[in-house]
């Protein structure tokens, strides 16, 4: 996709950093293959389709599908892309002090995947990827957390030392749009992380390894959300870069505006922590203030969304019109429908739309009583991450791998890309209709097959299960085609690609440098979390509530 | 930093259409009493259940006219009591808490649906006014045979 006079212009793209890049897609994907046969499984047995063999259990497939498609594939997918895009824009290539921690963090993570997802394929830690205590899993499974998260740190750390490296070596220059909201992803993520380790490392380990007789399950949850809703704009804020920075690029634009972008990711990073009582609405030892804070918090996140929703549409009929479309929606014909790397991630957004509605109803305080932990929820979240992000996802993919490995990527790869996006569509929208409609009639999620001895409403649930299943088919070749064409880059005739960067319009404002002070953020940030959780915390762990001993209940 | 028109003219819509949301979700919370459920904080030994007043003995009590008490206990993997009965238009007043591990409460067809923590005491009240048979779920999972969990409410 590139003219020959244009191959001495672009600047290639680091070979050994490349490595580093693949190796993280690599792991990501096959994550996404082993996660995929899990949830296949699933919807076959909930639907009362199969039974599987004795030895294998629904809740063992239910945790290494949760635990290996909403943390492995998403994290490792997120340090390669991340990794990718600072070693292109800050230097052209990564310091070998960060070049050796992005491989340290990669270690890590893996040994800690590996360690994890072995406990719970043999069965030691069916606990789901939620792990509430008191429900007790094997310490190993734990520790194995813990080296996920340690790694993800480490290759964080990298990135904000390669950024810093770059801000002094550069006195007075704006930083690059892409590294600037790099940065702030990991930055969120290190400071909700500090949530999970906590709960792992202080409660969870001694009390596994028996130690410590028991524990605090109220506060092991609140350290759990807190760090689980910010779990979900980890996700989000790459697919984010993708939409702000790629795609214009991509369709031949320009970034709608620099400042803009910069300011949504700040609101981001502010308002994606202290929020994670709307998980928690439904629970006791939570006073209904302190949850309707967080409800009012959650909510400011519609600031940065709809910032961000303009932006991307402002940035494609500008680009329309400058192409000559007319009339009021004639910009969105001259869109390139026929690139993979537009498409997919265009599609993310569009079902971004009813995705994020699903999300302000789970949050609204009361409303949540309708829908809380029933199969809505799922279906949620599987439009959300498992379309809206794995989207963006995959169409970053087609351009990064071709990029990272000096290779091209083929007009059959491309096509095939768009076909699989569609897939992905049709399977979603069976299964995440299905799961949305049943969960209003309060069918549960997390539960395997069943039909409550046959009581009537339970009954009417099943032909939706068989939708979802029906979905989980078509899904799951999705993800077959996706890793055929994974491998089938890997093999691509060698060329040159340029890494799709976009650039502000012209007549856009000039970038203000407070939105560069990372210290007022950072406290800002930590000032907000100090002010919704401080009160609530300290009730949970100075009021004598008795603790819980284990239960090993599968 | 300068902002678009058209830009500032949609946050405004959508930031203004926020608030009033907030407004109506703090007014019907705080001055119409419809909160979320189970925001008591009444502390038990999660260990000593079964020893503990009013749930070594769990069931349902009449404690008004058409209106009720239900103590419950939640465990791997059932409720007790196993079987409820209350006649149309009955209140009850439900009060769970968990022997073991994490539970879900939830009756499909109604807004009832709230955690039984270990350590804690959950409420939620509900007036049935349609006969039938309710099912009360776990909707968390709690173990291997969570799918089994139940117990039902007749309304006569």
């Amino acid at each position: 996709m590139t003219t020959k006079q244009n191959i001495t212009l672009i600047q290639r793209f680091d070979s050994k950093d490349g490595k580093l890049v693949v190796a993280h897609i690599l792991v990501a994907f096959i994550a996404l293959l082993i996660g995929g046969i899990a949830g296949l499984l699933q919807t076959m047995v909930k639907s009362g389709t199969i039974k599987l063999p004795y030895s294998i259990g629904y809740y063992e497939l239910l945790t290494a599908h949760g635990v290996l498609m909403a943390i492995v594939f998403t994290t490792y997918f997120i340090i390669g892309f991340l990794y990718s895009g600072v070693s292109y824009t800050l230097g052209g290539k990564l310091l070998p002090v960060v070049h050796r921690m992005g491989w340290t963090g990669f270690g890590l993570m893996t040994a800690g995947t590996v360690l994890g997802v072995a406990m719970v394929l043999t069965g030691k830690a069916s606990v789901l990827y939620t792990f509430y205590a008191p429900l007790k899993a094997s310490p190993y499974f734990y520790i194995g957390l813990a080296l996920l998260v340690v790694g993800s740190w480490i290759s964080g750390w990298g990135l904000f030392y390669q950024y810093k490296y770059w801000k002094k070596t550069n006195p007075g220059k704006l930083s690059p749009l892409f590294a600037y909201m790099a940065v702030v992803t990991f930055l969120m993520w290190q400071i909700a992380t500090i949530g999970v380790a906590a709960e792992v490392l202080i409660q969870l380990i001694p009390w596994s390894f028996g130690w410590v007789e028991t524990i605090n399950v109220m506060l092991s949850r609140t350290l759990f959300w807190y760090f689980g809703h910010p779990l979900v704009y980890f996700w989000l804020m790459p697919a984010y870069i993708c939409w702000y920075v790629i795609i214009p690029k991509i369709i031949g634009g320009k970034i709608y505006s620099d400042a803009l972008a910069r300011l949504s990711f700040i609101l981001l990073l502010l308002f994606s922590i202290p929020v994670g009582f709307h998980h928690q609405l439904m629970e006791p030892g939570i006073s209904s203030f302190w949850k309707y804070v967080q409800v009012v918090l959650t909510f400011m996140v519609v600031i940065p969304s709809l910032m961000t929703a303009f932006s991307l549409f402002a940035t494609f009929e500008i680009n329309g019109r400058a192409k000559g479309a007319k009339g009021l929606f004639g910009w969105v014909k001259v869109l390139p429908w026929k690139d993979v790397r537009f498409f997919a991630p265009f599609m993310g957004m569009l079902i971004f739309i009813p995705a994020g509605a699903g999300g302000l109803i789970n949050a609204s305080n009361q409303m949540n009583a309708v829908v809380h932990n029933t199969l809505w929820v799922t279906g949620h979240f599987h439009l959300t991450v498992a379309t809206s992000v794995a989207l963006t996802f995959f169409g970053i993919t087609y351009w990064l791998l071709p990029v990272v490995t000096g290779r091209i990527l083929t007009l059959r790869m491309n096509k095939w890309g768009i076909i699989q996006t569609i897939v992905w569509c049709v399977g979603m929208f069976f299964m995440s209709g299905a799961m949305h409609l049943v969960g209003l009639f309060g069918a549960p999620r997390r539960t395997a097959f069943t039909t409550y001895e046959n009581q009537a409403d339970a009954a009417n649930w099943m032909p939706y299960y068989v939708f979802m299943a029906i979905g989980g088919m078509v899904l799951f070749i999705g993800v077959l085609m996706m890793v055929v064409n994974v491998v089938a880059m890997l093999r691509a005739p060698k060329g040159v690609e340029a890494y799709p960067l976009g650039e502000a319009m012209e007549s856009a404002e000039a970038t203000p440098v407070y939105l560069d002070r990372w210290r007022i953020w950072i406290a800002l940030s930590v000032l907000l979390i100090l002010f919704a959780y401080t009160i609530p915390l300290i009730d949970m762990i100075s009021s004598s509530v008795p603790g819980s001993k284990g239960f090993i209940t599968w | 930093m300068q902002i678009h028109k058209l830009e500032k003219i949609w946050l405004a819509i959508g930031i203004t259409m926020l608030f009033v949301f907030l407004g109506v979700l703090g007014v019907s919370a705080f001055a119409m009493g419809v909160k979320p459920p189970s925001e008591h904080h009444h502390r038990i030994d999660p260990s000593k259940v079964q020893e503990t007043a009013p749930f070594n003995n769990p069931g349902l009590r009449p404690i008004g006219n058409l209106e009720y008490e239900a103590v419950m206990t939640a465990f791997t993997f059932g409720y007790a009591p196993d079987k409820m009965e209350i006649p149309v238009g009955s209140t009850v007043h439900f009060t769970v808490t968990s022997q073991d591990v994490v539970h879900g409460f939830a009756i499909p067809g109604t807004n009832v649906n709230m955690m039984i923590v270990p350590g804690e005491i959950s409420h939620v009240s509900h007036t049935f006014t349609k006969p039938g048979e309710y099912l009360i779920l776990c909707n968390e999972y709690c173990g291997g045979a969570h799918e089994f969990m139940k117990t039902t409410i007749i309304v006569k």
